[in-house]
């Protein structure tokens, strides 16, 4: 449709604060969305979010069975072992199936249409990271402060 | 229905500014189209992606994903934002005469 008066978006900034499959994934698919669109985008991952690039980490998330109403499961049924690897991989199963890449290969392909990729200053001297515990597409490790320098003049959403 | 005059024909456009009809596409018209978007000149790649995205769209309705083209045209990623700058699928898919990619990815 082509009612849209309003000023195209041209940034946005994306923060991805949980480490869950299906924490991380959202804001993963946005800023990929965004370079398809010719928008600009920067993902910022805090807190654990931040296990999305770690590279120990990022090929094992998981989806959450326990506390997750959305799940339709008795918290019993989702706490018993393997409940969280089997919804993972019938998860990544149907995202296969969507054409929706692994964490490691959507990062790649972000990073390689323009998307800028950062890590939470404040997360990383909080978990005692280091800059080679993140896989290669991280750009840096950046404060707040200049996590807004950088979002400047453009959208923030914070997943 | 809006048109547009493309290798001196008049042409359907539909609601996205896309040629409504694909049929009316030739590779004059994919040059046009491509300077109206800022490609001034069609390279053998730029050409390889636009014939996948036909090929695939014949065959299944939908022009294909950014990963899709990036694993089976031969086009790797930077180089397709490199080609068609501002929106690679998007753009390919206008200049190949095609609607907007319906998928998320």
């Amino acid at each position: 449709m082509n009612n849209r008066s309003a000023q195209p978006i041209e940034r946005v900034s994306i923060i991805v604060s949980h480490g869950s499959l299906e924490g991380v994934y959202p804001g993963l698919i946005m800023a990929n969305g965004a370079r398809m669109e010719g928008i600009e985008a920067s993902l910022f991952f805090t807190f654990f979010g931040l296990d999305a690039i770690i590279r120990k980490r990022m090929h094992n998330l998981k989806v959450a069975t326990v506390g997750n109403p959305a799940m339709h499961m008795p918290t019993v049924l989702g706490a018993i072992p393997g409940m969280s690897s089997f919804a993972t991989s019938m998860m990544k199963k149907e995202m296969e199936k969507l054409d929706i890449p692994p964490v490691g290969e959507f990062l790649t392909m972000i990073h390689d249409a323009g998307g800028e990729i950062y890590a939470c200053k404040a997360s990383v001297d909080m978990f005692h990271l280091k800059a080679g515990d993140f896989c290669p597409e991280v750009d840096a490790v950046i404060s707040v402060g200049q996590f807004y320098e950088k979002a400047a003049g453009g959208q923030i959403i914070f997943t | 229905m809006e048109t547009v005059i493309l290798a001196g024909k008049t042409l359907a456009l539909d609601a996205d500014g896309n040629l409504a009809n694909r049929h009316d596409w030739n590779e004059e018209i994919a040059r046009e189209i491509a300077a109206i978007e800022g490609i001034p000149e069609l390279t053998a790649q730029h050409w390889s992606v636009i014939n996948f995205m036909r090929a695939v769209f014949e065959k299944e309705g939908d022009a294909p994903s950014i990963r899709r083209l990036t694993k089976e045209s031969g086009v790797d990623t930077k180089t397709l934002y490199q080609l068609f700058p501002k929106g690679p699928a998007k753009k390919a898919a206008r200049i190949a005469g095609l609607p907007k990619p319906k998928g998320c990815i």
